[in-house]
């Protein structure tokens, strides 16, 4: 036990001595909720339409008033003729262009009925729906206050209660994400990385020509890496709760076993990387290339999984990441206890069982 | 000349020695480029709605129909009760409820007035809010069709209406892919690009054999010239590469003139080299490159405007965003693929690179030091 101790202190070392990685890898957790937190959103708001207003009179002038009130339109400038509006939509100045006929308002009073033309910049195929939405609205909005003497017969009314994220904000998203994420990032790349630069170095054959278990040499490289996430969680909730003002609904201790249990995955999978590898690029290229970017892309955080073809969807279930996304979800958010939880519990147990399994089988205590 | 002519011979040595980073350098991008458009799909479809129908009416009916057929939306349960349908939100079976109460054709029709109820498990923020929008869309719809189908012909004349066209100009099929691909092959040059720059020199440094190029002739701007342009040659080759498979498996042409995109792609390569250069001298081990390297990238690419518009964020983050290479990239890839943008119009993204690439590259010299 005191060796184990004595090993577990070079490796405090090893990892703290480098400070500048230390520092990114306490600096990311914070920059990325500040991103994910604040600058990014999937609301549309602030786009900048023009408004080609052939008509100029009093109706296309209450319109236009309504559009500029919301705040998701932007009133850029006006313009006439198509050419112009072509012409602004390739210089990316504009997202959207509202085009008023001639005799606008003399339509609607004599005609009842008037045309509006929208042209959206579709090259962002999500934005430009969203837009014609907002747009649509708005003007159902004007045109119900044409007729408010009149009573609409037959009215079907809606109410709509956005659950868990009345705002819509990301973080609810993000949250849960950036802790995969991160972790992912410090345990597996850490680790793998650490492991194979002794090899690399060649300290790895003094450590196992060592009295000292080799099983224990690895584990006590572990440990500097599980207290550095542990810290990273830590930072990630209390700046979620803190800043973000995203509260935890569940249970905190629960969290935190989960985290740990997804920490353990994740220094498996560096382990197992770590075993295979001989130079720290390649270590570094796997762990990046083959664990960050499915992390990324499979986890559901920032894509959603049900979107993607079906083979795909099967590939997501071997990520941990996935699984680990969703408890946090599921405790932060929606407040659930282990009941809710313990099918991704388990699952994420034995990809880790199964991880670790691997790992100490191709683990050789002797160098090629 | 001659000598940069001679770190050239070396470098390329050297890359095409390692053959774990040239497969890196082209399988990776191509396999992404395959993968990514596919996995990164926002376009909102197949949203999960659940149906509370209290009515079991022919109106309800139909109405359930229209929105199951409109292609947005796959029925995953009907329920009795309100509790059971929330319970499949709550395990994540269901993205949206609808409930409709009782007498919901009775009141429609008596008392010309009646409400839905709508939930909508808003975790996920865009797709809430597109679901929800597009609920609500159908539903008002509906509403048209019940009117006519119910209203004598002359009673729905007076009311004034304003007929909405959209045309939704260079990507009328709405093709999220359309939008996706020049993105992530922007990204990807990126990433190639800054990655294999940012780990070189540091390589150099932590096995030594820097030490042997400090003590020859060879001036600083040779050294970093002849790190500079093996990368920007590959980076162009990838790009190459990510446009033939994005012509090929997507379709993508670009509508603009090709030689300028090359132009714009040339000069941003040498603003992403002479980061990963400076990243490169700053740091002591491939390590710290690679996190530091991973650590801007990634902020680069989160605020690039690839998944999200920048027109949305708060100010200050705008004014990051306008610091960032990367979201010139990305604005620059879609103007001339989509748009066809010409010359004119990217001639101010295309001023603010060239400043980008003479500061990082002219730093990234004068950072590298041939005495330590």
């Amino acid at each position: 036990m005191k060796q184990f101790l004595v090993f577990v202190k070079k490796e405090f070392f090893h990892a703290l001595r480098d400070r500048k990685t230390l520092l990114i890898l306490f600096g990311l957790p914070v920059v990325q909720i500040m991103i994910f937190g604040f600058a990014l959103t999937n609301e549309v708001k602030n786009s900048k339409v023009v408004i080609a207003d052939q008509a100029k009179d009093m109706a296309s002038q209450q319109l236009i008033n309504k559009i500029e009130a919301s705040q998701y339109f932007e009133i850029e400038k006006s313009i006439l003729n198509r050419k112009e509006i072509e012409n602004a939509f390739r210089e990316g100045k504009i997202k959207a262009a509202i085009v008023f006929p001639e005799n606008f308002n003399y339509d609607i009073l004599h005609e009842n009925k008037a045309t509006l033309q929208v042209i959206t910049d579709a090259s962002d195929p999500n934005t430009a729906t969203t837009q014609s939405n907002y747009l649509g609205s708005i003007i159902t909005d004007y045109q119900n206050e044409l007729n408010e003497n009149m009573a609409q017969p037959y009215r079907i009314s809606t109410e709509t209660r956005m659950l868990y994220n009345p705002q819509l904000k990301g973080v609810h998203n993000f949250v849960p994400g950036v802790m995969a994420l991160v972790l992912m990032l410090v345990c597996v790349m850490m680790t793998a990385i650490s492991i194979v630069k002794e090899k690399e170095t060649g300290t790895m054959e003094i450590l196992l020509v060592s009295p000292f278990k080799p099983l224990l040499v690895i584990l006590s490289k572990a440990v500097p890496y599980l207290v550095l996430s542990l810290v990273n969680v830590t930072t990630i909730l209390l700046l979620s709760v803190f800043v973000l003002q995203l509260p935890i609904n569940g249970s905190i201790l629960l969290l935190f076993a989960e985290s740990t249990l997804f920490i353990i995955t994740c220094l498996s999978l560096g382990l197992l990387i770590s075993v295979r590898t001989q130079s720290q690029q390649v270590a570094m290229l796997i762990s990046l290339m083959g664990m960050l970017l499915p992390t990324l892309l499979f986890s559901g955080f920032m894509f959603p999984i049900e979107n993607m073809p079906y083979p795909l969807q099967l590939i997501s279930n071997a990520i941990p990441a996935k699984w680990f996304y969703i408890i946090v979800k599921s405790i932060m958010i929606k407040g659930l206890g282990i009941g809710g939880i313990w099918k991704e519990t388990l699952i994420l147990a034995g990809i880790t069982i199964f991880l670790i399994a691997v790992s100490l089988k191709n683990f050789k205590t002797r160098l090629a | 000349m001659r000598t940069i002519r001679f770190l050239l011979q070396k470098e390329f040595r050297q890359i095409f020695r390692n053959k774990a980073i040239v497969a890196m350098i082209l399988a990776v991008p191509i396999v992404q480029l395959l993968i990514l458009p596919l996995a990164a799909n926002y376009e909102v479809k197949n949203i999960n709605l659940a149906v509370v129908d209290n009515d079991l009416s022919g109106h309800s009916q139909k109405l359930v129909n229209k929105i199951i057929s409109s292609g947005y939306f796959k029925l995953t349960g009907t329920c009795r009760s309100f509790k059971e349908a929330f319970a499949l939100i709550e395990s994540d079976k269901a993205d949206l409820l609808l409930e409709i109460p009782q007498g919901f054709e009775q009141n429609l029709v008596r008392e010309n007035g009646q409400k839905l109820f709508i939930a909508v498990n808003a975790i996920n923020g865009s797709k809430a809010n597109l679901g929800g929008s597009y609920l609500n869309s159908i539903i008002r719809n509906f509403n048209i069709d019940i009117r006519t189908e119910l209203l004598p012909v002359q009673k729905s004349v007076g009311l004034a209406t304003i007929e909405t066209t959209t045309s939704n100009w260079f990507n009328p099929l709405m093709n999220y892919r359309l939008f996706m691909v020049p993105g992530i092959l922007a990204i990807l040059v990126t990433m190639v690009g800054g990655y294999l720059s940012a780990l070189n020199i540091v390589k150099e440094k932590e096995v030594g054999t820097i030490e042997q190029i400090n003590v020859t002739p060879i001036k600083k701007h040779h050294f970093i010239l002849g790190k500079l342009i093996p990368f920007w040659i590959l980076g162009l080759v990838v790009f190459s590469l990510g446009m033939l498979v994005s012509w090929l498996i997507y379709g993508i042409a670009p509508v603009g003139s090709i030689f300028l995109l090359y132009g714009f792609i040339a000069v941003y390569l040498l603003a992403v080299l002479g980061l990963g250069l400076l990243i490169s001298t700053f740091c002591d081990t491939q390590q710290q490159a690679m996190f530091i390297a991973f650590f801007f990238l990634m902020i680069f690419i989160l605020m690039g405007g690839l998944f999200t518009s920048i027109d949305s964020m708060p100010g200050w983050a705008q004014f990051i965003a306008r610091l960032n290479p990367v979201s010139y990239m990305i604005d620059v890839m879609r103007m001339i693929v989509l748009k066809g943008s010409g010359f004119q119009d990217i001639k101010y993204h295309l001023g603010k690179i060239i400043v980008f690439a003479v500061v990082l590259n002219g730093w990234a010299i004068w950072n590298y030091k041939k005495t330590s």
